[in-house]
């Protein structure tokens, strides 16, 4: 293990800011297109219904 | 030919696909959220401190496999695009669209954590390098490619405009892949090939295969989840479809 401490690990050395800032991005915008991708399929799904 | 057959060979394609991909998607999702996990446990708890540039080169766990991914999800479109329009392959165009947005996530987080790995190790955030504005081109490319297939109503007429700036784009992919050799650049080369031993450390190397592992098949769910959704809105006047919307509710 690198760490000793949680305060460590958040730190990341000092470069804390550069690192989660992309593993923070990487989170939010893969998680938004997952919850996009899924709304529109229940959208198209009751359009089709309301269309049939 | 009869009524029925040709019926059934029209609409046969999208309707599996609709059901097989509706099957994958949850495996595709369980295969995306171990691999992450590992990935993100062997690249933070395992693998060492790099001896040069500290604990900023962490950033490569999602960098490169975002990287690959934006190149290879570019090519995988551009094929189905131009199978959909040689062979007039419906399904073929709508994977096609359905690739794109996920293009665009994986060309800009390259960029993003580039710019956020380049100012702690290069001292700035965008050079005008032969690798960063080529990757940059390829963003230009997704969204030139979206914007045309959106613009175009007719569905085919659409498919077929935008096969061919897909086509015509791909140029760029190995343009993107090779830059690091041709021209003298900042950024630094291939990470790892297949005539030479990888030139990291193993773990660092495993994390990096984890997580790109973890894209992919976090690509085909979305993918899959997005083509499903274009499907039932291209196909809507299709019988399969008000079948479906009438019948058994079943995702």
């Amino acid at each position: 293990m690198n760490w000793t401490s949680w305060d460590e690990f958040f730190r990341m050395g000092g470069y804390g800011l550069y690192v989660w800032g992309s593993y923070a991005v990487a989170i939010a915008v893969m998680t938004g297109e997952a919850l996009l991708a899924v709304r529109r399929h229940r959208r198209a799904r009751a359009d089709a219904r309301s269309a049939s | 030919m009869n009524a029925a057959t040709l019926t059934w060979a029209t609409y046969a394609a999208p309707s599996r696909f609709y059901t097989l991909a509706g099957r994958l998607i949850p495996w595709c999702w369980a295969v995306t959220a171990e691999f992450c996990l590992a990935g993100l446990w062997v690249g933070f708890a395992i693998a060492p401190t790099d001896f040069q540039q500290g604990e900023a080169y962490r950033i490569i766990f999602i960098h490169v496999p975002a990287a690959w991914l934006s190149m290879l999800i570019y090519l995988v479109m551009a094929f189905w695009a131009a199978w959909g329009w040689m062979l007039n392959a419906r399904m073929a165009s709508m994977y096609a669209r359905a690739l794109a947005p996920t293009g665009v996530l994986f060309t800009f987080l390259a960029l993003w954590t580039g710019a956020l790995w380049g100012k702690p190790t290069w001292g700035a955030w965008w050079v005008w390098d032969a690798r960063l504005t080529s990757e940059f081109i390829l963003l230009l490319l997704y969204l030139g490619y979206i914007a045309l297939t959106e613009a175009i109503d007719d569905p085919r007429r659409a498919a077929n405009a935008g096969a061919l700036l897909a086509l015509v784009g791909a140029v760029n992919v190995p343009v993107i892949y090779f830059s690091v050799r041709w021209w003298n650049t900042l950024h630094q080369g291939a990470t790892i090939s297949l005539t030479t031993a990888p030139k990291m450390a193993s773990t660092m190397l495993t994390a990096m295969l984890l997580m790109t592992i973890g894209f992919w098949a976090y690509s085909f769910a979305v993918v899959f989840a997005r083509a499903r959704a274009i499907v039932l809105e291209q196909e809507s006047e299709a019988e399969w479809v008000r079948t479906l919307a009438t019948g058994a509710e079943k995702s």
